[in-house]
């Protein structure tokens, strides 16, 4: 049997929640366990309610569960909110100076008072309370402290003493026992993202703050020198692609991170890297739409509007990371297409994947930088030099005797402008070209991913971070499951070998149109039932498991 | 070997109207970097020209350098982005006044802003001619065109007192017909460290032909001992001529404003070299997130 826990932490915003989550899923991670942090909070500042939740598990799991073994309040709409998930044998730690509930209450906002540290430091009370129902020795929470609190170090760990020390009856209420595992960086899919497109070249990002993806903004500039890259935010999101594409076009290897408004803005842009060839990547983080919509919660809206998106036809690919892992490998490789063929490439990522922390396991050395094509001198330069596979050879502005011209307009070799019929042809055709060649590379790439039982009939199909509740429910019930990790071009020859002769195709995402459904179906094949949620909030276990059961698969 | 306007021309056939105002700003262009190169105060492989779209960015097509021809309104980002990516680059935006000061107006006021070490020209012919002739940002109130056939509805942009304000190091006008001053200008704009603006008054001699208005009203700023380190006097010439009709006497041009100011570049990379091709380490940064 394998052991899991499942903790959340709930209060106001500004309460450290999610820092008080990052402490939890710290503490089980040292203790060998796999974890799952998922993180709600409501677009405001200051009150309001946000909680966290940390699943721990022996196995690994990248979603969460409906029900918990203990909740932590902050405040009163903790306990009244999330009653419900308590099960037999459930405890509530509380703050008894300002919460009235049932179980262990601690006068945290006293201990904080007392010493005249800020009120933030409760969660530091609350994590050493919390360690010591755990069963767990008190050195674990010192770590855990030190390793994530930056000021007042000895207070906090004093103040987790205390809290420690005030447990009572319910010292030891679970016992939790280590996992023989060692720890593993705990990765939330913007910084995984940002890491694996640092570790493929990356050298400025450009963006302008937007839920789901300005923690990515943040954590790049947070860590720039370290990384050695520039992170600049401008006016606007049509000023964030303009510039990438100018510093792409000098040589530099770029990204922009946003949402889907932002997108919008950045469409025209889009068109000109499709035109112009320019290698850019796109980080678009998912929220619910239409418009302003939920913008801190969760969505897959925009599968079909990074396909799409954009005036002319033109070569582009969409990846489709659904954890902290292939966040990391699928940026990296977003960032070797984009120069390889020289196109747009779209990271589209949810706000789970994006805002939720996942025990990673990152292989650096499988990233590479590899080298686009590039001219190698002798003649005239031709910044569109027709070639078969549609890629012109590279150089930038600053060779001698090299003149570098990109243009929207369609143009010649050169790229001086051009109106003729038969250029225009040519033109379409090297875009087509590098549209097949893109497709070619592709196939020799893991461009879907298959969990379970792939010889059953009935085969769950998802993307994004919906894989996380899919996955474990179809191994619980000996489904198969297959999550394209690439949106376009959709890897048709990966779902020919797994979709003919399945009885019960099931496509599960968090939209209200089945866009994946109906993409697989654009595509020539069946899909059976679609199980949809769009209330703002990913997907947790148990509910697929009741929605699994109501579609009778 | 010394190199002549002719070395910056292309093959690509011109498609301006006769008489158009924008052959100055080409000639003075190809003349400030022939001179600019021969002087050895930059190198030719170092020019940029960003442009976007309208009739001023054929010039794109027309001159022989690194070029990147951008969307309307968006050549003033690129721009920013290709001169943080090398900052050894001349980094110069050819822009339209309906492009630069409508479309894209918020690149151009936060280029200006920051201090991008780059330049801008605008081909300020005070009218969008590829669309065949309506009002932009600083045609006159009353402009009678393709859209507005009653004249148009709103007073005019001024852009020089808006780069004042919005911090640019570098103001000035020119007027395309007096080639060497113009040529002057983009030279002094591009040695500028910092960020240049030239609002070079350029007619349009199909859909509004302001030859005869700007010829007798201009007057050079430099010959009249305008001093351009005072920012109170800029405000007050770029206020004597608002971008209005008939009613105004005199139009200067030369150098408005100058000053020196850390640039953008030199800020955000502080010494960074965004072309270093090694590769970053991030066990460390694994490590703490463990």
């Amino acid at each position: 049997m394998v052991q899991e826990y499942s903790v959340l932490i709930g209060g106001q915003a500004g309460d450290g929640i999610r820092l008080a989550g990052n402490s939890v899923a710290r503490l089980f991670n040292r203790l060998g366990y796999w974890v799952f942090a998922y993180n709600d909070y409501q677009s405001l500042i200051r009150g309001g309610h946000n909680f966290t939740v940390v699943r721990a598990s022996g196995k690994r799991v990248q979603a969460h569960r409906n029900k918990v073994d203990i909740i932590v309040a902050f405040n009163q709409d903790t306990v009244e909110k999330h009653g419900w998930r308590l099960k037999e044998g459930s405890l509530v730690i509380f703050d008894s100076d300002s919460v009235k509930a049932e179980g262990l209450g601690l006068p945290l906002t006293g201990i904080a008072k007392k010493r005249n540290l800020p009120l933030i430091v409760r969660n530091t009370a609350a994590l050493g309370a919390l360690a010591s129902t755990l069963g767990l020795e008190f050195h674990l929470v010192e770590e855990v402290v030190r390793s994530s609190v930056r000021r007042n170090v000895e207070e906090n760990i004093a103040v987790a003493k205390e809290g420690y020390d005030m447990s009572g009856g319910y010292k030891g209420f679970l016992q939790v026992q280590a996992v023989d595992n060692p720890p593993r960086p705990i990765l939330s899919g913007n910084e995984a993202i940002g890491l694996g497109a640092v570790k493929a070249g990356l050298k400025l990002y450009v963006a302008y703050p937007m839920t789901p993806s300005t923690p990515l903004l943040h954590y790049l500039a947070g860590n720039a020198d370290e990384l050695g890259i520039a992170v600049v935010q401008p006016e606007n999101e049509i000023a964030v692609i303009g510039i990438a594409e100018g510093a792409a076009y000098a040589g530099v290897r770029t990204m922009v991170g946003t949402s889907g408004g932002g997108f919008c803005l950045m469409v025209e842009h889009l068109s000109l890297a499709g035109q112009a060839e320019i290698p850019i990547v796109i980080m678009l983080g998912e929220r619910p739409g239409p418009a302003i919509g939920l913008p801190t919660y969760h969505a897959q809206g925009e599968l079909f509007f990074p396909i799409f998106a954009g005036h002319g036809e033109f070569p582009r690919i969409v990846v489709s990371p659904g954890d902290a892992e292939e966040a990391f490998h699928l940026s990296a490789e977003a960032q070797n297409l984009a120069w390889r063929f020289q196109v747009p490439v779209i990271l589209v990522a949810d706000y789970s994947l994006l805002e939720s922390s996942f025990s990673s396991v990152l292989d650096e050395g499988r990233v590479l930088i590899e080298k686009p094509k590039t001219w190698r001198g002798g003649g005239e330069y031709k910044r569109y030099l027709l070639t078969g596979d549609g890629v012109s050879p590279l150089a930038f502005p600053g060779t001698a005797g090299v003149t570098v011209k990109v243009n929207s307009y369609e143009h010649d070799e050169y790229g001086v402008t051009t109106e003729d019929p038969v250029l225009t042809v040519r033109n379409a055709e090297k875009r087509l070209a590098k549209s097949r060649a893109i497709e070619d590379e592709l196939r020799e790439k893991e461009t879907v991913k298959t969990y379970g039982n792939m010889q059953a009939e009935t085969v769950l199909v998802t993307w994004g971070s919906t894989k996380g509740a899919v996955v474990e429910v179809a191994e619980e019930h000996g489904f198969g499951v297959l999550q394209p990790l690439y949106l376009n071009p959709f890897p048709v020859w990966e779902m020919e070998k797994h979709l003919p002769g399945r009885k019960n195709i099931v496509c599960v995402e968090a939209n209200s149109t089945g866009q994946l459904a109906r993409w697989i179906m654009f595509h020539g094949f069946r899909v059976d039932r679609t199980i949809l949620k769009y209330d703002g909030r990913a997907l947790t276990v148990d509910e697929l498991e009741e929605k699994i059961r109501e579609v009778g698969a | 070997m010394s190199l002549r306007l002719e070395d910056f021309s292309t093959y690509a056939r011109n498609t301006w109207c006769p008489g158009c105002g924008n052959f100055g700003i080409e000639r003075a262009a190809k003349l400030a970097f022939a001179e600019l190169v021969n002087e050895g105060k930059i190198r030719r492989e170092n020019i940029v020209m960003v442009t976007g779209i309208g009739c001023h960015g054929k010039i794109a097509d027309y001159i022989n350098v690194n070029s990147f021809y951008s969307l309307h309104g968006r050549a003033i980002a690129p721009a920013i982005g290709i001169k943080l990516a090398n900052p050894m680059l001349e980094v110069l935006a050819f822009v339209g006044d309906g492009d630069a000061l409508g479309e894209g107006l918020e690149h151009t006021v936060f280029a200006a802003k920051r201090n991008v070490d780059m330049t801008v020209i605008v081909h300020d012919n005070r009218v969008y001619a590829l669309t065949t002739g309506q009002f932009t940002p600083t045609s006159p109130k009353g402009f009678r065109g393709g859209s507005t056939p009653r004249g148009a509805p709103e007073e005019p942009l001024n852009p020089i007192e808006l780069m004042l304000v919005s911090g640019a190091t570098f103001v000035a006008r020119a007027y395309s017909v007096n080639l060497n001053h113009t040529k002057e200008l983009v030279k002094q704009a591009v040695l500028h460290r910092g960020f240049a603006f030239i609002d070079v008054l350029q007619p349009c001699y199909t859909f509004f032909d302001t030859y005869k208005y700007y010829g007798p009203r201009v007057y050079d700023l430099q010959k009249e001992g305008h001093d351009y380190a005072d920012w109170d006097a800029a405000m007050t010439r770029a206020r004597e001529w608002n971008y209005g009709g008939e009613e105004a006497e005199r139009i200067p041009i030369g150098i408005f404003f100058k000053a020196d100011r850390p640039t953008y570049e030199e800020t955000v990379l502080a010494g960074r070299n965004l072309r270093d091709t090694s590769v970053s380490k991030i066990g460390g940064i694994l490590q703490r997130h463990t």
